[in-house]
């Protein structure tokens, strides 16, 4: 198969454009059907995308599975994997399904509802897949539209703000990208990722309305992208928008936008800013430590103090992002494989946390704290669950969430002592928030009336939560899973970073010692 | 000689025809045809397009000493205003039966109007141009108060006719100052006079027309007129306003500063990149406030006709294939955008409200579906079409020297994009109120959801319009 990568990407746009076309009506019947097409649609991209795992080849770090065609203004529609991208093309075919399932209550508007989420995916699949500048930008702004037409549509009391606040915050960081693309197109005269990934940017510094900008080019470019993924991630201080749009998106809606969405930051980082800008990197490296260690120390903070469960969830989404730019401009062997491994750890565990919320939201349609208490008494099984991803939330050794916050703090520290420092009092935070909210929400005697007949989980939530413990606890107990696959493609990474930044500082000496 | 009327055979033919047809409904039972009239105007219009399109190998002609040119630009810009004349004239056939004002003139005024803007196009003489210009716009004064008795459409005509005299003063005044410094109103004498130390006197003439014709294009700060009149004119003026006027000026724009002022490309750029900043800025901040959807597309097309301003500011080839990238695109969305407001009513009244269309998405999905895409599209968002024109202007500024003013453009489009984004925000997340009527006319829904599919399906390729602009840019510029 030739093109694999075109044919998992697009399973769920034709589900969608058959939903469109061809279901019609409203009763029941049909928005079993809509219910029924997703689901088959998405797990069958879940499987087909296995297909990627199989024949990958983790020895190999250049791309994989490549496919190429002529398009507009000299842009190619390229798609490839490469041992950095892979996993989160499988992270996002594997939570699909899920948050399909998720979503089997809704009821009003599912056709669409589905459809939304159908279009949602295969614009993600094609950010992790892209190979080619603009092709990346298409599937990475177009992730807007379904986004916040979820969140408005579905969402819940202040959905309007929410959403409008989520896409112009969003479109806003991205088009300074666009720019700077357009830049990289004049300046390499190609798109191609492959090739501007050994281009070399020009680094020397020049003065622009007064400012003496060290790096040249290569820092003004890596701002622009920064101003993009920075809120994509999202990090402190531009991530005011990600509370308002988890609060008010539905849970299918939060499970996506954390467990995918804000991958796409991360994973932006480590396909551009950083291999095609080391020099930027460089010099911005202690920025971007610092507003990761800030991010995590304040976020977790701020999360301490959240009435509502979403919210401090997504605080502590926030806290988790730190880590991951932390271990990433950290630019070594541990702190890239850390902000991979906690990425895809954080997409099943976040995920998992937004679905626990789900649970108790759909029987009590509140999100507040001490809405709560006690339902451990009514809820065993839903208990366990909370506490296991609480502590895998928390950082407990065994779960996944525990190897990638460790390998960030190896990675870091390594760098910046003072930043590993302060970032490490960010687990300590984490737990206090998290026991908190475990506390009062779960234990306690039930006091309050309205929980006195509160269900425990139905078969569909408990089959829901299935893969992600099993997936949780197999990270956490053999990394190597992902650190394999990852290893290579990062090693390869890092040489060539090391070596661009040496040569630039070389010549950067020369022309010191010419003058 | 007879060479000469070969090369503007079309418009000829467009000419002859429009008297022809002009007797005959005077002759005959007047408004009773005009419906005919219409269709006929129309497929004539396609006609003309698919010739002059067919015949793009033919290189590059001129006529009359210089004075008109057929050139690959011109015939690319007239192939694309012949046919958005049309689609437009055809949409708004059945809403101006119903409301009672569809007179024969109507299509006749518009082909007029279309052989103004040929000319424009083609022109190659400061007198050639003015001509078009001029038979252009006194067609356009008349249309838009075509309803007699309504004070607003009545007012809009009288505002754009003021106007419009004041910027044909403007105009002619940077001719005169022109043909005084180079002592010829020939394009072809002009650049030579340019060459080298340009008189400065030349260079003011060059502002002064500039300025003439930024009235046409509706660029900042010569755009009042453009809100008040898209409103108080009747819808379907509206969408012909928004359309192949605004691409015949803005081709004769580009026509002017490569063909005549070629030589100073740094003396208009300055000009051009101003415009297209504060039509950009201006066109976003100021359609924020509005709830007429027409005042609101009026703004947008000020904002619109800035980017398209931005690529041409490049002073490059690429700069003005973008530029013709970008109006063909924005024709292709207007169109169905317009589609979609001629066919808003409620009890046979037409609406404009936005609000108006809460939860409009509950009613007509599809519909609503096919006006996502383009509010969308007209938003600059990823994978629309909107988005690659965005593309083209912006690559062609930064390449141009000007990554200023691409930074400034794309923070514009977030500002624009609240608006369109206002307009979705009821039509999905509002609340059922009234009805609205919109399914009475199978041919605007089907402009529509045309429209909406080349939006969407034209990221392949683009129909191939990428390598005809180009080949048009071309021909322009040496």
């Amino acid at each position: 198969m030739d093109n694999l990568l075109s044919i998992v990407t697009f399973i769920p746009a034709v589900a969608a454009a058959i939903l469109a076309i061809f279901l019609r009506g409203e009763d029941e019947a049909a928005q079993k059907n809509a219910k029924w097409v997703a689901m088959i649609a998405t797990t069958l991209t879940f499987l087909v995308s296995l297909f990627i795992l199989f024949d990958f080849d983790p020895s190999n770090t250049g791309f994989q599975f490549v496919e190429e065609q002529d398009w507009l203004l000299g842009l190619k529609y390229k798609m490839g994997v490469d041992g950095i991208s892979v996993l989160f093309v499988l992270l996002t075919t594997f939570m699909m399904p899920l948050t399909i399932a998720a979503s089997w209550n809704v009821k009003t508007r599912v056709k669409e509802y589905m459809i939304a989420f159908l279009i949602l995916e295969t614009l993600m699949l094609g950010v992790f897949m892209a190979l080619d500048l603009v092709l990346f930008y298409l599937f990475f702004e177009a992730g807007l539209i379904p986004m916040f037409l979820i969140i408005g549509i579905w969402g819940g009391a202040a959905r309007i703000y929410a959403s409008f606040k989520f896409f112009l915050y969003t479109f806003l960081g991205s088009v300074l990208m666009l720019v700077a693309m357009v830049a990289m197109f004049s300046d390499a005269g190609t798109t191609d990722i492959p090739s501007l990934l050994r281009h070399e940017f020009a680094s020397d510094s020049f003065s622009l309305l007064g400012i003496h900008i060290v790096g040249g080019m290569q820092t003004l470019m890596f701002l622009a992208f920064f101003a993009s993924f920075a809120v994509k991630m999202p990090m402190w201080p531009v991530h005011t928008w990600l509370p308002d749009a988890h609060v008010q998106a539905p849970t299918a809606g939060s499970v996506v936008l954390a467990a995918i969405l804000l991958k796409m930051g991360g994973y932006g980082f480590l396909r551009f800013s950083l291999p095609m800008f080391p020099v930027g990197s460089e010099v911005l490296t202690p920025l971007v430590l610092w507003m990761s260690a800030i991010a995590i120390v304040y976020t977790s903070l701020v999360a301490l103090a959240q009435e509502d469960m979403k919210k401090l969830i997504a605080y502590s989404s926030v806290a988790h992002m730190g880590y991951v730019t932390m271990g990433i401009f950290a630019a070594n062997q541990q702190g890239l494989d850390g902000a991979i491994f906690q990425m895809i750890s954080h997409g099943f565990i976040s995920g998992a946390l937004f679905l626990c919320v789900g649970v108790i939201y759909d029987r009590m349609h509140t999100r507040e704290i001490d809405a709560y208490g006690g339902l451990v008494n009514r809820m065993p099984a839903y208990a366990l669950i909370f506490m296991f991803f609480t502590m895998a939330n928390v950082g407990l050794p065994g779960t996944s969430g525990f190897i990638g916050e460790f390998l960030t703090l190896v990675g870091v520290f390594q760098v910046n002592t003072w930043v590993a420092a302060v970032a490490t009092t960010g687990v300590i935070l984490s737990a206090a928030y998290a026991l908190w909210l475990y506390r009062r929400v779960v234990f306690g005697d039930l006091i309050k009336e309205s929980l006195r007949t509160i269900t425990d989980m139905t078969k569909r939530e408990r089959a829901i939560f299935a893969p992600l413990v099993v997936m949780t606890l197999l990270l956490g107990v053999y990394p190597r899973l992902v650190t394999d696959i990852t290893g290579p493609s990062v090693e390869a990474l890092i040489s060539n970073v090391e070596t661009a930044q040496a040569v630039a500082q070389a010549s950067s000496q020369v022309a010191v010692a010419d003058h | 000689m007879q060479a000469d009327l070969n090369v503007i055979l079309p418009e000829i033919v467009i000419s002859v025809y429009a008297i022809a047809a002009l007797l005959f409904g005077a002759y005959t039972g007047k408004d009773k045809m005009a419906g005919m009239l219409v269709w006929l105007t129309a497929a004539l219009f396609a006609v003309m397009a698919l010739w002059i399109g067919a015949s793009s190998g033919g290189g590059t002609r001129t006529a009359f000493d210089g004075m008109f040119n057929d050139d690959g630009f011109a015939r690319f810009a007239k192939v694309t205003i012949l046919l958005s004349a049309g689609a437009v004239l055809v949409l708004g056939q059945e809403y101006m039966a119903r409301r009672d004002i569809l007179r024969f003139e109507y299509p006749l005024l518009v082909a007029l109007a279309v052989v103004g803007m040929m000319v424009m196009v083609s022109a190659g003489d400061l007198m050639a141009l003015y001509m078009g210009l001029e038979l252009q716009s006194l067609a356009l004064y008349v249309v838009a108060s075509l309803r007699r008795d309504s004070a607003k459409s009545t007012e809009a005509g009288l505002k754009y006719f003021v106007l419009g005299a004041l910027s044909s003063g403007l105009l002619l005044y940077g001719a005169s100052l022109t043909y005084g410094y180079a002592g010829t109103t020939l394009f072809s004498g002009i650049i030579d006079a340019a060459d080298g130390q340009a008189p400065i006197g030349l260079l003011l003439g060059l502002v002064f027309v500039l300025a003439g014709l930024a009235f046409k294009i509706s660029a900042v700060p010569f755009h009042m007129w453009t809100p008040d009149v898209y409103e108080g004119a009747p819808t379907p003026i509206t969408a012909f306003f928004a359309t192949a006027p605004k691409v015949a000026a803005m081709a004769l724009v580009a026509r002017v500063v490569h063909d005549a002022f070629g030589e100073v490309v740094g003396d208009w750029q300055q000009v051009l990149a101003v415009l297209s900043l504060l039509s950009m800025f201006l066109g976003g901040i100021a359609a924020i406030g509005q709830t007429d959807i027409k005042r609101l597309m009026a703004y947008s097309s000020i904002a619109h006709m800035g980017y398209a301003l931005m690529g041409l500011a490049a002073g490059t080839v690429f700069g003005v294939q973008a530029m013709l990238i970008y109006m063909a695109i924005y024709v292709t969305m207007n169109v169905g955008t317009f589609a979609f407001i001629l066919s808003m009513e409620r009890d046979g009244q037409p609406v404009t409200d936005i609000r108006a269309l809460n939860m409009y998405s509950k009613a007509q999905p599809g519909r609503a579906l096919a006006m996502l895409i383009l509010l969308f599209s007209l938003a600059g968002v990823p994978p629309l079409l909107g988005f690659f024109g965005k593309l083209y202007v912006l690559r062609a500024a930064y390449e141009g020297g000007l990554a200023w003013l691409a930074v400034a453009g794309v923070i514009a489009s977030v500002i624009g994009a609240f608006y369109y984004l206002r307009i979705v925000f009821y039509m999905y997340f509002g609340e059922e109120g009234e009805t609205l009527e919109t399914g009475r006319s199978p041919v605007q829904w089907a402009f529509l959801m045309a429209s909406a599919a080349v939006m969407l399906l034209g990221i392949v390729n683009m129909f191939g319009v990428e390598t005809m602009a180009q080949a048009a840019a071309a021909t322009l510029v040496n």
